[in-house]
Formats: C-alpha cells, structure tokens, sequence
C-alpha cells in the first residue's frame, strides 16, 4: 500500500492536466495518417503462414478420421471405402487400404481453431493464406474436396528445421547418447554400487559372451529344456559383466 | 470589387433572400456539420470513417442516412400519446432554429435585431427541452421518461452558467442586442480585439462547457445515455421522427450556440483584430470561420472525454460552473469601474 502511494505514477498531478492530455492524443490521432486497408480497393500482403483457410492434399489423407473426431464443431465430413490390392506373393493375405470419396469442411460451422491440421498424422491438412471465400448461400460454404485441394497452391513448404533441433534422424544418431544421459538419473543408485565392482572384474565383451556359451553348454549337458539353457546363460553372462556372483 | 459588393449587400431584396437563405440552410448544414463529426470523430479513434456514399470521403453519407430515415416505417406506440408524441419534432426543431432570428451574420444581415436579443437567445435554446420532455412523457417508457427527467435537470444546472457568462458579456457591451455586442467588439481596447481577450477568456470556456450540456452532447449526454436508458427519451422514435428530434436537433442546436457563442466572444462577423479590417474578406466569412472553429472545439471535446455520471454532472454545474460564472461577473464588473475598458 505505501509502495503504492509513493510510487511516481500515483504522484497528485496538476487540475486539470488530464483533460488537455486526453485532448492532445485525439487530436495527436487526427493529424497522423491513418492506418486502415481500403479492403476491397487495396489488400493487405498477408504472411505467407496466415490461417485464413483450411486445404485438403487429398493424396496424403488415409482417411483416419482423426480430424473429423477432434474437430469442436463437427464441421469435417468424410467418407471413404475399403479396397483390396492382390497380395504380390501367392498365397499372402490380400493388402486393405481406405478409400477417400468425400471430404468436406463446412466454413459455416468451423471456428478456425486448426485442431485438424494440429492433428493430422499424414499431413494432409495444411493453413492456406486465402480469406476470400464469402458467399450469399450459406450452403457454397461447404467446401468439398475440389475446392479444399484448391487452397493447396499458396500452401508454402513446412519451415526447415531450427539450428541445432532434433530432425528425423535423432532416432538413430541421438538415442544411445540420450540414454546415457538419461542412465545415472534413472538408476543412479544401482550405477554407484556396481560401477566400482564392474571395473574390478574387468569383463570384456569376449569374456561374456565365453561365460554365456560355457554355461549353455554345462545346462544342456545336465539335460536342461534348451529354453531354459538359453535363459540361465544369458543370465550368467549379464552377472559377469556386472560383476555380481549370482545365485549357485 | 468591395464597393460593388457592398451595393449588392445593401440591397433590400438580396438581404431579405439570405435572410430567409439562413433558415433554408440549417437543414442542410445538419447534414454537412454530421458527416464532419463522422469523418473527425472517426479519425481521432484513428479510423477513416464513411468512403464510399458519394464517392469523395463519403460526402453523401448523411444525405444517404437521411433518405434512409425516410424510408423507415414510422411508428407510434399504442400506449403513446399521439398528439403530444408526433408534436414532438416540431418543437425540438423550432427550439434549435428559432435561435437564428437574433444572430448577426453580417453587418446588416441579422434577420430581426432584438434589443433584448440575449436574452431571446437564451429563452429559444431552453424551447428544445419542451420537446424533449413531450417525449419522455408521451412515449410512456421509463426509459424515455427518465431521460426526459433528466435533460430537464440538466438544464435547470447548466442554464444558469449559460446566463451567467451572457451577463458578462452584456455588462462589457452595455447592451443586450447581439449586434450592439458584435458593434461592442469593433474598437475593444483600443485595436478591436474580440471580448475573448480579457476576462472573456473565463465565460468563453465555462459558455462552451455549459453549451455541450445544455445539447447533451457528451461528456454530458447523460439524458440519452445509451448504456443505460437507450437512447433517452427518443427510445421510442423511428424514422425521420427521430432523425429530426434528435440528429437534427442537436446539430441545428450546436450550429445555434455556435453562433451566439462567436457573436458574444469572438466578434462575430468583424475580423479577429481591427488592423484586418482592411482585407476583402466579407463579414459572414468571417463568420463562419470563427463558428467552424467553435464547432471544431464542440466536436474535438466529444471524441475525447467519457460520459459523466449524473451526480457529478450536477456537482459540476452546481459547485463548479455556477460559482465560476459569479466570479466572472464580479471581475468583469470590478475591471469595467476601475475603467479598463
């Protein structure tokens, strides 16, 4: 509360100053040049990414019907059909696929709130710049796929990747880094147990892959189901590499 | 070129068109004065306002909005007193109009020279807030009959300034005819300033202030408050009913108390000082330009301000105006002893 009483901007200013400052900006406004688009005279040069509607690249949609289910309005309309392609190999099942026959969004429903495009997992839907698509008949605003293909011409490319950002190919390059990353976190106390025990027994890959066939090979000379020798072999040579002794 | 001009101007026949020419205007210089406040109005909130009707920044807009008026289904309330109701136009109007009887234009060109021309003036403007209290009653709405109630305290509050500040003037130009005023100002301390130099200064702006009240123009349109009671008591009207008792009205009303407002401080048709008067400049001109500028500052203070509430729009005229005014009067009056002027 003092703060606030001793903070500049609540400082007492002189009668009536208020008055001529509201005066000064509407007159301030008056003499500067306006800032407003004739529309239909001149138009306004869009960002290439503005969200003005909504285009259909009819041959990336595999009629998922994600976008239909998570559209708010229900304004997405598809229909599609199922066809079978001859399987390449005889006596292979016959390969299924969806059929596309109708796609429609109705402009007159939809709030523009792009949670198709968001949830597209084949990338068929995009935004596209275009606005003007005002009709007198509230039914021309039920676009079908004709028209939906149409706005895919002014769609731009998706934006490269950011300097440094995870593209496609983190899966194989960045995994096994991320994992070691992830290690002493997830399982920090087990690694600082068996960290110090595991460079005392010094066990090479060789050296464990020699502990899994020699115990393989003891387990099958005792007459062991073949499973199950494979299974306490694997075992065994998990242990040696960490170094623990086991059971037996 | 003068000479020639002056013959013409002195001829009783031409006097007595432009005469009768001041009135013809008035309807038509609602529609001028409506699409200046549009196009000011729109860009101090930096917008552009009407374009199209016309062609040329929408000059036709009002025209185009007045043709729509007329158009419209006139309709009159089942509960409405009809008389009274349909009456109501008529009055707002004559209350605007009846102003311009007593306003010098020109040099010769003021249609009846009243000796008690103030006085007149002021009597007129209080005519408008008849009409208005015709309607607030006639249309049997509480929202019209509030309004009403209210324009008529209103002017209760803000006639008194109104005259106050007149009363000035009147004591500075010993007289109470509006071309003895305007006469007042051809030689005001010597090098024909106008009465606004001096403790005109004052009364000018408490005159303006009380003046936008008494329109009901905001910052003091409280009686038409469209938040609250729609619009006033011209909820119920339609059409060119309400086009002419409230648009009409309100800017014949504004032109009006321009016009008394230019002749009582602004010296009227003279020029703005004496060492002009010999530019060829008609005295109407002259005029003109100073009421354009009195309705430039009427329109600038509505795009600007917010509405006041009503007690602070009765504590204003009550505690503030009215004690200014007085306080006027007795410096007018305590200088013109002492003889400054």
């Amino acid at each position: 509360m003092d703060q606030l009483i001793e903070s500049p901007s609540h400082k007492r200013t002189t009668y009536g100053t208020g008055l001529l400052k509201g005066l000064a900006i509407t007159m301030r406004h008056l003499l500067s040049r306006s800032v407003t688009v004739h529309y239909p005279d001149e138009r306004d040069v869009l960002p290439s990414r503005s969200r003005g509607v909504i285009a259909l690249k009819t041959e990336n949609c595999t009629v998922c019907m994600l976008c239909a289910r998570e559209c708010p309005d229900w304004c997405i309309y598809i229909e599609g059909h199922k066809e079978s392609r001859q399987p390449a190999v005889e006596g292979k099942r016959a390969k299924k696929f969806n059929v596309l026959d109708r796609f429609a969004i109705d402009y007159a429903l939809c709030m523009y709130c792009g949670i198709c495009v968001e949830v597209c997992p084949y990338d068929a839907l995009f935004w596209s710049p275009e606005y003007e698509y005002a009709e007198h008949d509230i039914v021309e605003l039920t676009h079908e796929i004709d028209r939906l293909n149409g706005w895919m011409y002014k769609v731009l490319p998706p934006v490269p990747l950011d300097e440094g950002a995870m593209g496609p190919e983190f899966k194989v390059a960045a995994l096994p880094a991320a994992a070691a990353i992830s290690a002493p976190v997830v399982e920090a106390a087990p690694v600082a147990e068996a960290a110090p025990v595991a460079e005392s027994a010094g066990v090479s890959d060789e050296e464990a892959a020699a502990v899994r066939t020699k115990v393989y090979e003891e387990e099958m000379a005792k007459g062991s189901d073949p499973r199950v020798a494979e299974g306490r072999a694997k075992a065994a040579e998990m242990r040696a590499r960490k170094g623990t002794k086991g059971p037996g | 070129m003068t000479e020639i001009l002056q013959d013409i101007f002195a001829n009783d026949f031409v006097i007595l068109g432009l005469k009768v020419g001041v009135l013809l205007i008035l309807l038509p210089a609602t529609l001028v004065l409506g699409w200046v406040e549009l196009k000011l109005g729109a860009h101090m909130q930096h917008r552009v306002g009407p374009m199209y009707p016309g062609g040329f920044h929408g000059w036709a807009q009002t025209l185009a909005d007045g043709i729509k008026f007329v158009m419209k289904e006139d309709i009159i309330p089942k509960a409405a007193d009809k008389f009274v109701f349909s009456l109501v136009p008529f009055i707002t109007m004559l209350g605007s109009a009846l102003i311009f009887v007593v306003v010098p234009i020109g040099p010769k060109l003021v249609i009846e020279d009243l000796d008690v021309g103030i006085f007149y003036v002021m009597a007129a403007s209080s005519i408008g807030v008849i009409g208005v209290l015709m309607a607030g009653w006639s249309s049997a709405n509480k929202y019209s009959l509030m309004g009403a109630l209210r324009a008529a305290a209103q002017l209760i509050a803000y006639e008194l300034p109104l005259v106050l500040t007149a009363v000035a003037i009147v004591m500075q130009a010993n007289s109470m005819s509006l071309v003895d005023i305007v006469e007042a100002q051809r030689n005001y301390l010597g090098i024909g300033l106008p009465f606004l130099v001096g403790p005109g200064l004052l009364g000018f702006f408490i005159f303006l202030t009380a003046s936008t009240a008494e329109l009901t123009r905001p910052p003091f349109d409280m009686p038409v408050a469209e938040a609250e009671l729609i619009t006033g008591p011209f909820t119920e009207y339609t059409g060119i009913r309400f086009a002419f008792s409230l648009f009409a009205a309100e800017y014949i009303s504004m032109i009006g108390l321009a016009a008394v407002a230019t002749t009582l401080f602004l010296g009227g048709y003279l020029p703005p000082i004496k060492a002009l008067s010999g530019l060829p400049v008609p005295g109407p001109l002259w005029f003109m330009a100073k009421m354009s500028t009195i309705l430039f500052l009427l329109i600038w203070v509505r795009w600007t301000y917010p509405r006041l509430r009503e007690d602070q729009l009765q504590k204003f005229a009550w505690k503030v105006l009215i004690p200014l005014s007085l306080v006027n009067i007795f410096v007018t009056g305590a200088l013109k002893l002492t003889a400054w002027f």
